[in-house]
């Protein structure tokens, strides 16, 4: 171990049931440093931070941590803590039926019972020191997010650590939150801790941090000093490859100026759902591939998800070529022909335990209706028909979607849509989470329906991903639509302004 | 929702905070009791203005305010079970079994109950926590068991008649001051019964064990986000064995209390208790999702539940099946009620 | 989160697996060896036990009768709630509990009909298949019940049903002001015992019916699909158009439809009914026959075969114990403790430990080297 390391990781391995999460990956976090974690999604973030503290067990490798002698042993969040080690993860991971001082406290007092007056004085306390707008006795549940947030913040700068990991605290705080959080982290860099920071915003990270450990579909990219590292290539460490490598698909199908002027599929005015998004306006052209984009939380979903009836539609009027419609729900939208791969592939996409081909036919189905079920014959034609066109790798059709990797269930999700024949497809980050290949093979179909009459609107993370599909981007931020860039305003730095805000309102 | 706590001038956050869920329940509960309660006696007036016919309700039932103490710590971890009526049968069958055939003492008898009690805890705790299954079926299948091995210890009623025991079962604990004078004039003492003396100090034990106890916080974590208290720290797997085995032990000593209540062994005894046990937890402000419910509240959910059996009892529904149905209607009453609140706030906060 | 395996077949695929292994992982494994434990068991103990004799029964007629026959007869509405358990345990995750209770509502309400309300008739008041429909109409109302409160209002299936768990035979008593109604019409009880100049019980061809209908509708609509759709992924189902809600409530009906037929029969065995003993510890059982035909008891994917080839199972283990003189009412101590073996050895922890262990050899040695 390297004398001014307070942890160190060697050769850390992971392994999920037909997955490889971790291999052999190498981690070092000195005294007094801010270390970033950096890596797409899926790349091992959360999974190495998640071994590191004991919620998952490790398959192999081992931790070091100073003082302790020889390989440190974590078999729980709570030898975690024992050993120094105080996190902050990304979901809250606090108990919204306690007190705010409980969820300080609890699990992390000696001794068998509970001074509240002590308790509750020492939290009013911290909440002080920190600027947490929230009483001690107040139940958690009742704070805002972003209050709750702090609250699992406090609780860990609380606990005295060696080692301080925060994964991605900084989603749901606003600008004045994140700069009190890293003014925090500042001051506890300044005495010694050891502090890992997981996040999405390149700006943060070149704002506040050290160094850079990169990690790559579950294996060590590197290590670097923040000033050796340009952005551009942490970006390419991160995708793994180099910027000029990166194909221009829509150059290869054509190009995306298809149809500007076809008639409109689906006008939407003034939508708005239970969901908490502000009313807005919305159409799509015959043939026209158009986006949302926005940070995470923008609202992108939730407009999505208003069209397709997925949340309580509160407002608002839907024309569907020209006619008035009303959504109120799925299959409402399903029947007027749209067709919607949500963003939660797990919790919304696949049904787990059921066979590919059953998960190919269901949408359409369920359209056909209760007292026409599909004959088997029918449905094997079906599926194997999209199983070849997709290229899906599957063992065979009835198969369990479950044991089927993540690009493979995103394209049974896409062939259940496909086979609906939909008019209009809407794809809510249909590429997160899945290989490169998959990716582009995604990105490249959906150009192909585009050709073909179909009217998609394609939702991604990646700005990238979204100016080599779209012909016409829709911006939100806070929960609303703000800007509608198209043609010469397609550009990165342009949607980035746009998404960030400011002058141009 | 407030987003923000209102702050007084001195920019110091402001003492009065709005109730925990915990202690809300808890206000309504004693609220609707004491409305019960006094709307009975002035409607119904006579024999609810009585001292005597209250401490009755308690003399009754003091077995019942001890398993459903059990049942609400279950509850409050986010589990449930449906043994502990069959357990309180099974404890009574056995130590009138033992007490009468065997020749055993009170204290073995005790110990049997305990014992029994104990036992089940730590099978269905094991289970449930450490190998995941639900709850339900567990104990559904710990009732059944239960129900059966009674009948295998005797099917015939055994009416204890050990004299040591009956003077125990008979004792009366007078409370000074709340007698009454009979027809003749008479000054009858009010009183209770030993069981009751139990289940109090019980009651009072277990308040104590969920506001201070690591423990019974521990349970409450469990209850609001078992993956959060395991991030937090806290053994999940432990803590929800602990409520089981605490929820068992505890329905073994409803079994002696009961016992000493009757006297006998007999299939019937605590039939239905588990049912009156969850109405009584859920009446007494506990959430069935976990993470809220007193002991405070179980305890005068208890007290709620059978002034509402008397009062239907006494508006003329005497017939035995009403009692049933009242408490499934009570139940099924505050369950819709809860899942209204849930529901609500769910999507409030989306 | 994760990175997919480069190859997935080379997951999916098991070449060389040998037979038994493969055998095992059959949903109808269990169910079937159990039956052949308890054949070879009977065979061995007293092969008499499968004889099947010719009997007079009380009115003079010729009718089969022997062990086999009176473990097919009897299984009858066990076969029944088995179906609809099935059903509402893929749909919502949980069973119901008050099947037992909701027998005896439905037993006390066609006895009600049939006696126009006196305490014994000689004659059936009102037609039978009239009051069999009522019957079936309280049931389905009841069934609702059940299905609002756990489709609705989203309260756990086993605590919904509990409320008439406790309240059902109650209700049921008072149905009938707590008398106990006796018809003595035999054509009543033709449902329950035998067709005049038929040597077969009666309830063993309304089980073939009640199956055959469930065949059907299985075959002829999508409620296979949309149960199993559901209870995987309610979240997913309601994106592809479905109404989670309405197709579990749909479910608890079809269960509510179950137990009026079942009791039906179970009413016309004898013409009388005991409200606190009828079908009682029934629930039990019909849980236990969906486990047994390998159903995971947290919902999803359902085989309705497997639970009434589990039905029949436990009423041949259930006489089983009768021959050998275990009594009636200590019957639930020894389902409750195979109940308790099967959740043991289906729970999800407990596969992944056997498997650990027996991976456990090779794991050992590479953590050596």
């Amino acid at each position: 171990m390297q004398e001014s390391a307070v942890l160190e990781m060697r050769g850390i391995c992971k392994y999920f049931p037909g997955v490889r999460a971790l291999q052999n990956v190498d981690f070092t976090l000195r005294e007094g440093e801010i270390h970033a974690l950096m890596g797409e999604n899926g790349a091992g973030k959360s999974t190495l931070i998640k071994v590191l503290t004991g919620v998952y067990p490790r398959d192999g490798g081992e931790v070091y941590i100073k003082g302790v002698e020889g390989a440190a042993v974590i078999r729980s969040p709570q030898d975690a803590q024992n050993a120094g080690i105080s996190t902050v993860y990304q979901e809250i991971t606090l108990c919204p039926n306690l007190s705010v001082a409980e969820n300080i406290f609890i699990g992390r007092t000696k001794g068998n019972l509970t001074n509240w007056r002590a308790m509750n004085k020492r939290t009013g306390e911290i909440l002080g020191s920190l600027g947490i707008p929230a009483a001690p006795q107040q139940q958690l549940g009742t704070c805002s997010i972003a209050v709750q947030q702090m609250v699992a913040i406090a609780r860990a700068v609380d606990m005295e650590c060696k080692v301080l990991i925060l994964d991605e605290p900084t989603s749901s705080l606003d600008d004045q939150e994140v700069q009190k959080l890293f003014g925090l982290m500042r001051d506890l860099r300044s005495k010694g801790v050891g502090i890992i920071f997981v996040t999405h915003f390149l700006e943060q990270v070149y704002e506040v941090c050290d160094r850079i450990t990169v990690l790559r579909d579950g294996q060590l990219v590197g290590e670097y000093v923040i000033e050796d590292l340009p952005r551009v290539q942490l970006v390419s460490k991160m995708l793994g490859k180099e910027l000029d490598d990166m194909a221009d698909i829509k150059g290869e199908s054509g190009g995306v100026a298809i149809s500007q002027e076809g008639a409109p599929v689906l006008e939407a005015e003034g939508l708005c759902s239970n969901a908490g998004i502000k009313p807005f306006d919305f159409s799509i052209r015959k043939g026209e591939v158009n986006g949302f984009t926005g940070l995470l939380g923008s609202g992108r979903s939730e407009c999505v998800r208003a069209i397709f009836g997925a949340d309580h539609v509160t407002g608002g009027a839907v024309k569907m070529d020209g006619k008035e419609v009303r959504i109120k729900k799925p299959l409402d939208a399903m029947k007027q022909g749209i067709g919607y791969l949500p963003e939660d592939r797990k919790g919304d996409g696949i049904v787990g335990d059921l066979s590919v081909r059953e998960n190919i036919i269901l949408a359409y189905q369920v359209m056909k209706g209760f007292f026409r079920p599909i004959s088997r014959a029918q449905a094997e034609a079906f599926a194997d028909d999209y199983i070849k066109l997709l290229e899906i790798k599957t063992a065979s059709a009835d198969t369990p979607i479950k044991s089927l990797s993540g690009g493979n269930q995103q394209k049974c999700i896409l062939a259940r849509w496909l086979l609906t024949e939909p008019k209009y497809l809407i794809l809510d980050e249909p590429t997160r989470g899945i290989d490169i290949g998959t990716k582009i093979e995604i990105q490249k179909l959906v150009l192909r329906l585009a050709e073909k009459g179909t009217s998609v609107t394609f939702i991604s993370s990646e700005i990238d991903e979204m100016l080599r599909t779209c012909s016409r981007l829709l911006v939100m931020r806070d929960r609303k639509l703000v800007g509608e860039l198209t043609g010469e305003d397609l550009t990165q730095t342009k949607i980035m302004a746009t998404i960030a805000g400011g002058d141009e309102e | 929702m407030s987003k923000e706590v209102a702050l007084d001038k001195q920019g110091r956050i402001k003492n009065r905070v709005a109730m925990t869920d915990t202690n809300l329940l808890l206000t309504i509960t004693v609220a609707v009791f004491f409305i019960l309660y006094l709307s009975a006696v002035l409607s119904l007036g006579g024999g609810f203005a009585k001292p005597q016919n209250f401490l009755n309700i308690l003399n009754n039932n003091a077995s019942l305010i001890v398993l459903a103490c059990g049942m609400s710590i279950v509850m409050i971890t986010g589990g449930i079970d449906i043994s502990v009526g069959a357990v309180t049968c099974l404890v009574c069958m056995t130590s009138a079994v033992n007490l009468e055939q065997q020749g055993g003492s009170i204290a073995t008898a005790l110990l049997i109950g305990l014992g029994i009690g104990l036992a089940f805890g730590l099978v269905q705790g094991y289970l449930v926590a450490y190998l995941e299954i639900q709850p339900f079926i567990v104990s559904l299948a710990g009732m059944f068991f239960a129900k059966g091995m009674t009948t295998i210890v005797s099917k015939e009623p055994v009416r204890v008649t050990s004299e040591g025991f009956l003077a125990v079962k008979d004792t009366r604990i007078i409370v000074p001051g709340l007698g009454s004078n009979n027809k003749l004039g008479q000054y009858i003492p009010a009183y209770v019964e030993v069981g009751v003396v139990i289940a109090l100090l019980v009651v009072v034990l277990l308040f104590c064990l969920l506001r201070w106890s690591k423990l019974g916080r521990s349970f409450y974590a469990v209850g609001g986000n078992s993956q959060s208290a395991n991030m937090l720290g806290i053994n999940v797997r432990r803590t929800k064995f602990l409520a089981h085995v605490l929820c068992s032990v505890l329905a073994g000593l409803g079994g002696i209390l009961y016992f000493l209540h009757v006297g006998s062994g007999d299939v019937a005894n605590g039939a239905g208790d588990e049912m009156n046990a969850i109405a009584s937890s859920i009446i007494g402000g506990t959430l069935l999702t976990g993470g809220v419910g007193n002991v405070l509240g179980t305890f005068f959910g208890v007290l709620s539940l059978n002034t509402i059996k008397r009062i239907v009892s006494s508006l003329g529904f005497d017939e035995a099946w009403w009692s049933n149905i009242t408490v499934a209607a009570m139940l099924c009453l505050f369950l819709v009620i809860q899942s209204i609140v849930l529901l609500r706030k769910n999507t409030s906060k989306q | 989160m994760t990175t997919p395996v480069k190859d997935p077949e080379t997951q999916l695929k098991r070449p060389d697996e040998p037979l038994l292994k493969r055998l095992t992982r059959q949903q109808l494994f269990i169910p079937i060896a159990a039956l052949i434990l308890l054949v070879l068991f009977n065979l061995i103990a007293d092969p008499t036990f499968f004889a099947i004799s010719i009997k007079e029964n009380s009115l003079g007629n010729p009718v089969l009768s022997g062990n086999i026959i009176s473990v097919l007869d009897n299984a009858s509405e066990l076969v029944m709630l088995a179906i609809g358990m099935t059903l509402v345990t893929a749909s919502s995750g949980g069973q119901d509990i008050s099947v037992g209770a909701t027998m005896a509502i439905a037993g006390s309400v066609i006895l009600r009909m049939v006696c126009g309300g006196q305490i014994t008739a000689d004659t059936m008041q009102m037609p039978l298949i009239l009051a069999v429909l009522i019957g079936i109409v309280v049931s389905i109302i009841f069934g609702a019940f059940n299905g609002v409160l756990v489709a609705y209002f989203k309260i756990q299936p086993m605590v919904a049903t509990l409320i008439m768990f406790t309240a059902g035979r109650s209700i049921a008593a008072w149905i009938n002001n707590n008398q106990l109604p006796i018809i003595n019409d035999i054509a009543f009880k033709y449902a329950g015992t035998f067709l005049p100049g038929i040597p077969v019980p009666t309830p063993i061809f309304i089980t073939v019916f009640v199956i055959l209908a469930f065949w059907l509708v299985l075959k002829f609509t999508t409620l296979g699909l949309y149960t199993q759709s559901v209870g995987i992924n309610a979240g997913s189902s309601r994106l592809n158009g479905l109404d989670p809600k309405l197709i579990k409530l749909l479910t608890y009906v079809i269960l509510g439809v179950c137990v009026a037929i079942a009791g039906f029969v179970r009413v016309s065995r004898s013409g009388s009914i005991n409200y606190s003993r009828i079908a009682e510890n029934i629930e039990m059982d019909a849980i236990l026959a969906v486990a047994l035909g390998g159903n995971a008891l947290g919902g999803g994917k359902f085989n309705i075969y497997g639970s009434i080839l589990g039905a029949y199972v436990i009423q041949f283990l259930t006489t089983t114990l009768y021959k050998y003189d275990v009594p009636s009412t200590a019957l639930p101590a020894y389902k409750a403790v195979v109940v308790i073996l099967l959740v043991v050895l289906s729970a999800p922890v407990v596969r992944e430990k056997l498997a650990n262990m027996k991976k456990a050899p090779a794991k050992s040695a590479k953590e050596v080297s």
